[in-house]
């Protein structure tokens, strides 16, 4: 199982970050986005490449208003 | 007329040159503000541009993909350069990582560096604090830390290597002003890097007297955007911040007890018995 943004995703073994922000309707040239997976930055030199292990927590964040 | 060389009134009342600078970036404008609160977009940019700031706040949270509206296009439409913070983290670890994907996320390596102790007063975990932005600026971080009001800390924090302090006034979002007014002039004393007076301003007067107790900003956030009219408070915030520096580059003058009279005695005339 794969966790995105705290949910079960229904990701398999193996994709790739781009292919998550795909899912998610974000281009890899998404202004404003950052990855992280299992509590590590995953740049977005790395995103096409970095594939996702079994059990793999990725958190996809943006830009947000706050103090 | 004039000539071009002498200075006009207004000129000497707003000096050109009296910029801030933090970490080599130059700001005219030294009201810093944030984007939360604001019941929509357009109210926000409004806010930003009676404001007259030239760097806001932003934070980092998941991803909404219903989410309408981007707001890092309508900040950059607004031509305001990102901070992002590290609101809502508890332990370094999670400011460090915040900011490093802020980092990936906007391409600034500027973060202002929260790292919260408890959420019913949301004051700054000290020792937590140090330890992130320790961290941070090993990592190449322009690193500005919201702070106690404690000179001895922003000492720490600016040993360090931060680029920037910025200490409360009162806890956040409490509109309570500056509790403690010596503490904020023994930091401007206490460090040679900006002080930014961030949290607790309510109104206009709190801004205007953390500059004149000689912060070089003021950050404001929900003072503006809870305002029952955010734009029209975020002009006031931009006057008193003006109005605080210059009456403090003009230099007050001292407290007395008893009156000095400012209307000369001689030449008093004498009227006789009454």
């Amino acid at each position: 199982m794969i966790s995105l943004n705290g949910e079960d995703a229904d990701l398999e073994p193996g994709e790739t970050v781009a292919a998550v922000l795909e899912r998610l309707g974000l281009s890899t040239d998404a202004r404003g986005v950052a990855v992280a997976v299992d509590g590590e930055v995953v740049p977005r030199a790395g995103w096409e490449t970095c594939a996702l292990a079994a059990g793999a927590h990725v958190e996809v964040l943006t830009a947000m208003q706050g103090g | 007329m004039r000539a071009p060389s002498t200075p006009t009134v207004h000129d000497r009342a707003a000096p050109a040159d009296d910029v801030l600078t933090i970490a080599g970036r130059t700001l005219r404008s030294r009201l810093l503000l944030g984007t939360g609160g604001f019941s929509s977009l357009e109210l926000m940019a409004a806010a930003i541009a009676a404001s007259g700031s030239e760097l806001v706040t932003v934070a980092l949270r998941r991803i909404d993909p219903a989410a309408r509206g981007s707001l890092v296009d309508v900040l950059s439409a607004a031509g305001v350069e990102l901070l992002p913070n590290t609101a809502g983290c508890y332990t370094a670890r999670d400011a460090i990582l915040t900011a490093r994907l802020a980092r990936e996320a906007f391409a600034t390596d500027w973060v202002k560096l929260e790292v919260i102790g408890d959420e019913d007063t949301l004051l700054p975990d000290a020792a937590e604090l140090l330890r992130a932005a320790e961290e941070l600026v090993d990592d190449g971080f322009v690193v500005l830390p919201y702070t106690t009001d404690d000179p001895i800390l922003a000492r720490r924090l600016v040993d360090i290597g931060c680029a920037a302090v910025m200490p409360l006034g009162s806890p956040i979002g409490s509109g309570m002003g500056i509790r403690n007014p010596y503490n904020i002039s023994l930091i401007r004393e206490a460090v040679d890097v900006p002080v930014v007076l961030d949290a607790g301003i309510g109104t206009a007067s709190d801004a205007a007297l953390a500059m004149e107790l000689g912060a070089d900003a003021v950050m404001a956030a929900s003072a503006i955007a809870r305002a029952q009219d955010p734009v029209r408070m975020a002009g006031a915030m931009r006057h008193a911040v003006q109005a605080g520096r210059l009456a403090r580059t003009a230099g007050r003058i001292p407290r007395r007890t008893y009156a000095t009279a400012s209307t000369p005695e001689e030449g008093l005339p004498d009227f006789g018995p009454a």
